[in-house]
């Protein structure tokens, strides 16, 4: 248990059941009465924020939260499946948890998973992934201009906005935060 | 010499504070004040409900020099102001640091009204002399009852929602930043319950003779007419000391020699203690504590 007095930006705290992290922090006090503690906190599962208040003296429960890596190893239906690089014990993660990360994996890929009581919450990839652009349209011969750009696919079906000059079957460098092309790697 | 220094972008702040101190100063030597120094570290703090004292060798930082300061009164000063650190433990945020300045007084054959145009006074002058702020101080201050601020801002009857527990949070996010906008604004005739250490009123002993100021929301002062019938402290103190021993918070020694100056007569006076660094930041216009004291 945790006392109300050391809540602070950034504190995890679980509130039914659901890990919550306060995002703003006030500290009210009229000058003869109770604290207050007035806080917005988001829901780290639903993503909901809202806002909460405490009194001095109050207790709460610290979220039991802690981070650790999963090596990606393939998709089974709807399921992901990573593996402990430790104890080699499949993880399966499902959709809903991976989000928009499911669009950049790539095989043998380490990632920095999130744990609340022992259950894995979110999935966050390298910042940066090389993957192989599987459809384009060919751009215009001799046009290099990198302002200009057409959408592409890669492997997993995610389009995203490359410049002219990229072509079917290059590798092109990712960033898995913006979901944006970042530079052509070379072969 | 860093110009990037965090003291020396706060320079502007502190020099106001400054002239703010010597401003007031001067108002209370030409009322006939005297300034008085009281022991900073205590053994034993005022029992309230929800004010913690910071332990200082088995002693405690003092959490306001009230208790000194009626002694003295009781013991025949009849104008004495201070200014001064004060420490209460837990309380830290933009509006709050453990260790403030507080600038407290009392004045005899006075009461809380009559410190309320001294107040109003002491204000404008120094926004007079500072050159600060003029069109919001020199207007005349508004009064409002607690319980026509509850009525007009929550639209709440303030003895259901004390009834009810939930005084603190209606007061400081519905009431609170509506207070002192335009204008500077006296929370006047607290309900009796929330009376602290100041006289219920005689003509209606359901409210108590209690105060405070609010400038743009933030509350700047408390003041009282001061109890000074020994049996009714002794009964207050008592009671916070056992609110304090059934939450299990610490419960400080009663403070004899005080009670004692009580017991052999107390005069009637108005008394109140003013946060110094908040009425600062009123004048510099800022909305965090950082920006007017030392750190």
């Amino acid at each position: 248990m945790m006392d109300v007095s050391d809540l602070r930006k950034g504190v995890k705290v679980k509130i039914d059941g659901s890990p919550c992290v306060v995002t703003d922090f006030q500290f009210s006090k009229p000058g003869k009465g109770q604290a207050v503690y007035k806080c917005r906190l988001k829901n780290m599962l639903q993503g909901n924020t809202f806002d909460k208040s405490w009194r001095s003296g109050d207790k709460m429960e610290k979220a039991d939260l802690r981070s650790g890596t999963l090596i990606y190893s393939y998709l089974d239906g709807d399921q992901y499946v990573f593996m402990e690089p430790e104890t080699y014990e499949q993880v399966y993660i499902s959709e809903k948890i991976i989000g928009t990360a499911k669009n950049f994996l790539i095989d043998d890929c380490e990632c920095e998973v999130l744990y609340f009581e022992e259950t894995p919450i979110e999935v966050n990839l390298p910042n940066f992934v090389t993957k192989e652009i599987t459809y384009t349209e060919p751009g215009a011969k001799g046009d290099t201009a990198t302002n200009v750009t057409k959408p592409a696919n890669i492997d997993t079906g995610y389009e995203v906005q490359v410049p002219l000059f990229i072509n079917e079957g290059d590798l092109i460098k990712i960033d898995t935060r913006t979901g944006e092309y970042a530079e052509r790697v070379k072969k | 010499m860093s110009k990037n220094n965090s003291l020396f972008a706060k320079k502007e702040f502190l020099e106001v504070r400054s002239r703010l101190l010597m401003s007031i100063r001067t108002f209370f030597h030409s009322r006939s004040f005297i300034e008085v120094d009281t022991p900073v570290r205590i053994p034993a703090p005022a029992l309230e409900d929800y004010i913690d004292a910071v332990g200082a060798d088995s002693q405690y930082l003092r959490t306001s020099p009230e208790l000194h300061m009626k002694r003295l009164i009781c013991a025949g000063y009849e104008r004495i102001y201070q200014i001064g650190p004060c420490f209460r433990k837990g309380e830290f945020g933009d509006r709050h640091r453990t260790e403030f300045t507080m600038l407290e007084w009392y004045e005899v054959n006075s009461d809380y009204m009559g410190i309320l145009k001294f107040t109003e006074e002491m204000v404008k002058k120094a926004s007079t002399e500072l050159s600060l702020r003029e069109d919001y101080f020199q207007q005349k201050w508004q009064q409002l009852t607690v319980a026509d601020a509850f009525e007009k801002y929550a639209e709440r009857d303030v003895n259901d929602v004390i009834a009810k527990g939930e005084f603190e949070e209606v007061l400081c996010f519905e009431v609170e930043p509506h207070l002192g906008k335009d204008k500077p604004l006296f929370l006047i005739d607290y309900p009796s319950s929330m009376a602290a250490l100041s006289r219920k009123k005689e003509s209606n002993p359901e409210v108590a003779e209690r105060w405070e100021l609010y400038i743009d929301g933030l509350e700047i002062a408390n003041a009282y007419s001061e109890l000074t019938d020994p049996v009714e402290q002794k009964i207050r103190f008592e009671e916070s000391a056992q609110l304090r021993a059934k939450e299990g918070r610490e419960v400080y020694p009663m403070d004899n020699d005080f009670l004692k100056a009580l017991d052999e007569g107390m005069p009637n006076c108005g008394g109140i203690a003013v946060g110094i660094d908040r009425l600062c930041m009123a004048f510099c216009e800022v909305d965090d504590i950082e920006n007017v004291v030392f750190e």
